[in-house]
């Protein structure tokens, strides 16, 4: 007998594996290259125009909208991973194929037709326009820019369509905390919400292990700290009120509960929903805000109201959406 | 010289000829890293981004699910070595947890979003690699005669470093090619998984056959020998001295405003600069000793410290990843050739379990302290304190560590410590 026998056929199996292991992974490429995936644009028929609970609809990850009519839903939105839309204007955020991870943010018009599109390093997280549509933010995780491995830090955009001017990250906005203006390297901004003004806006603000309420201006380019422990707020159509997430527990499963902070009094209640929200509430009018929720029975993701007075109890309405935005 | 003896009933006494080639068994282990390393490194990479972006998970409950595991890795690893050591089963103990860590992948794929299956397999996925570390280590510091073993571990280290380098890049491939589709990424990581442990079956010899030993408590063996519990000490204590790399990048990227896209290439780089020193460095430990290249990477990541003390400029970037380079290459397998000699064979994967374990703790504490003083004092303050207990830690490791390492010829052998697959790769930004 060949003495080299047992070593022939140990590299005959090698070889096997080899084929057999990569011809299974380039199968399972190609198979996953071929699946059906949703096409960008919006259909020619889906607008703005119609009054309506507009949401990101998990099955398709298109828009679609709830009529105030009642009927089925409408669908064919463009395809986006976050999407809010206020006036003349709608933010839809893409995540970007590859590694680094970036957010093409793109601003829409009524017709959901590109008016303008920016890319920003990160995973698309918040997404807001202002009541008039004039004034654009959005939020996205940057990973890899934390002390933590698995840490992740956020980068806040802002932009003024009025006058085109972009702010690829509000970081140096000059910040006042109790009354003395703060500096550190490590302040992080998210989840803007925009006043009637177009001017005045409020936005979350950590450093030092904190969460604040920050009041900002656009025109002066200042921010100052009203408020400890408010994230994501999200200002009432009325302009008197802010919804935001509170952390009431260091349970990393269940860390915040939905609030609602009075602008007049500072007061805050919390909302009749008890579970744990990580999401920037949407108002659906002055009294009810939306938010999503991990979703049930294997769903991605699910929307509920609630009334803001702290009243009632949280209803479901879109199962399976995200990213609620009421328009009228 | 009993080592080469017992350790590899199978390795000719070689003629002094054909010394300078390392045994067949670390090129077939260097051969299963290389190829579990891409596998585990594809799955590394695109993770936060999977559940992130792809099934809405918080950041925060990201960063709980990942803490928790890492944190249990280091006990694992001392069961690993303890199963190892009874009765020789390096090859049976490391190839489980080579099996673990690639059945874990289809777990993944499994799963299919579920965050319980998702934590299962990432769970799984940290036992195995606990569980292989210390024997698969204690198989290389068996494999050939001892005054080798530096450039054995580095032969070793720079083939897992080729596949942790290739596996990131794998995974771009795969994603670019399918728009963004993760499972697929999970699949081939499988397939590769699988393919690292066939090697590991056909290639690798079984290893250590030492008789069974009755099973004693650990404390009462390897701990017991005062050369390696020198060893011991010097590896925590500079390893609690350690800030960690991913501190080290964020010092770069801060002072130069370096775009968030550019920050995964700072890890890259080291690792390269780690790939073609580790054998050179092995060499060296193998000719001069293992105890001074040891004690000299660590002065070599004192070196980075104060390079980032300096005003940061371009310039600085490669000073300083040069430096982290040389810190890896000579420190990393230099550490289990310094220990392993100094245990007897059959309680070997046990020992270097402990010392793995140990650095690791070390490491672990070394980091929560910077976070610790860089939030409170800042940033510069911190790195200073650092650089001081770095030095102090240093002078200190320089008396503890035992000086009558001339190269292996005795049983001890002075050698830095491999801080386990974790610390051989660049951990993913």
């Amino acid at each position: 007998m060949n003495p080299r026998a047992p070593q022939l056929r140990r590299l005959a199996l090698v070889v096997l594996a080899v084929l057999l292991l990569g011809g299974g992974s380039l199968g399972y490429v190609l198979h996953a290259r071929h699946r059906d995936r949703p096409a960008g644009a919006a259909d020619g028929s889906f607008t703005l125009d119609e009054p309506g609970l507009y949401y990101r609809d998990s099955a398709t990850g298109r828009v679609a909208r709830h009529s105030a009519t009642g009927g089925p839903p409408a669908t064919g939105g463009p395809a986006c991973e976050r999407f809010y839309a206020a006036g003349e204007h709608a933010l839809c955020l893409r995540g970007l194929p590859g590694i680094p991870a970036r957010t093409q943010a793109l601003v829409l018009d009524r017709h959901l037709r590109e008016v303008k599109r920016v890319t920003v390093p990160g995973i698309p997280n918040r997404a807001r326009v202002s009541a008039s549509g004039n004034v654009l933010s959005w939020t996205a995780f940057a990973i890899g820019d934390s002390y933590a491995t698995t840490g992740f830090s956020t980068r806040t955009s802002l932009l003024d369509l009025r006058t085109g001017y972009l702010i690829k990250s509000m970081e140096e906005i000059p910040l006042t905390i109790d009354g003395t203006r703060y500096h550190a390297p490590d302040v992080n901004y998210w989840g803007v919400t925009f006043a009637r003004d177009d001017n005045r806006f409020y936005a979350t603000v950590s450093t030092k292990g904190r969460t604040h309420l920050v009041e900002g201006d656009l025109h002066d380019w200042s921010a100052k700290a009203l408020r400890e422990n408010v994230e994501c707020p999200s200002l009432s159509p009325d302009n008197t009120r802010i919804a935001f997430k509170k952390k009431v527990s260091e349970d990393p499963s269940a860390p915040w509960r939905l609030y609602v902070l009075d602008l007049a009094d500072l007061r805050e209640h919390p909302l009749a929903e008890t579970r744990s929200v990580d999401d920037q509430a949407a108002w659906l009018d002055d009294d009810t805000v939306a938010y999503a929720l991990p979703g049930r029975e294997g769903r991605a993701g699910d929307i509920w109201s609630v009334p803001a007075d702290g009243t009632g109890e949280p209803r479901l309405r879109i199962a399976g959406a995200s990213s609620p935005a009421a328009t009228n | 010289m009993y080592l080469a003896h017992t350790g590899r009933p199978d390795a000719p006494p070689r003629p002094l000829g054909i010394r300078r080639r390392v045994p067949a068994t670390v090129i077939a282990l260097g051969a299963v890293s290389l190829v579990t390393d891409v596998s585990s490194e594809m799955v590394t990479a695109v993770l936060p981004l999977y559940l992130v972006l792809g099934l809405g998970l918080s950041p925060l409950q990201f960063g709980f699910l990942d803490g928790m595991f890492n944190g249990a890795t280091a006990l694992v690893r001392l069961l690993g070595g303890r199963l190892a050591d009874r009765g020789g089963r390096h090859k049976r103990v490391a190839g489980a947890g080579y099996l673990l860590s690639a059945l874990s992948r289809l777990g993944l794929l499994l799963a299919d979003g579920a965050t319980a299956g998702i934590a299962g397999s990432l769970a799984a996925d940290r036992l195995g690699k606990g569980v292989r570390t210390a024997p698969r280590d204690a198989l290389i510091s068996l494999s050939g005669p001892p005054e080798t073993l530096g450039r054995a571990f580095g032969v070793h280290r720079a083939m897992d470093t080729t596949g942790a380098l290739l596996g990131p890049l794998a995974a771009f491939a795969v994603l670019w090619a399918t728009a963004d589709a993760y499972d697929a990424v999970f699949a081939v990581s499988f397939c590769t998984g699988l393919l690292g442990v066939l090697l590991l079956v056909l290639y690798v010899p079984s290893g250590a056959r030492t008789p069974p030993v009755r099973p004693t408590p650990l404390q009462h063996t390897a701990l017991r020998d005062p050369a390696f519990r020198r060893i011991l000490y010097a590896a925590c204590l500079l390893g609690a001295a350690t800030i960690g790399d991913s501190f080290l990048y964020l010092l770069i990227q801060r002072a130069l405003d370096l775009p968030a896209a550019l920050f995964p290439l700072l890890p890259l780089g080291a690792a390269a600069g780690y790939l073609l020193l580790a054998v050179p460095a092995g060499r060296v430990a193998d000719r001069f000793g293992r105890r001074l290249p040891f004690l000299a990477g660590h002065a070599a990541l004192l070196g980075a410290y104060a390079a980032l003390l300096l005003p940061v400029t371009r310039p600085t970037v490669a000073v300083v990843l040069g430096l982290l380079a040389v810190f890896y290459a000579s420190t990393d397998g230099v550490l289990m050739a310094l220990a392993g000699p100094v245990l007897p064979a059959h309680r070997r994967a046990g020992g270097l379990a402990v010392l793995q374990t140990g650095q690791a703790l070390a490491r672990l504490l070394g980091a929560a302290g910077f976070g610790a003083a860089w939030t409170f004092w800042g940033q510069g303050p911190a790195l200073w304190a650092a650089a001081l207990a770095l030095a102090a830690a240093l002078a200190a490791a320089w008396r503890i560590l035992p000086t009558l390492a001339t190269p292996a010829v005795t049983v001890t052998a002075a050698a830095p410590a491999h801080a386990p697959d974790l610390d051989t790769t660049p951990e993913a930004p």
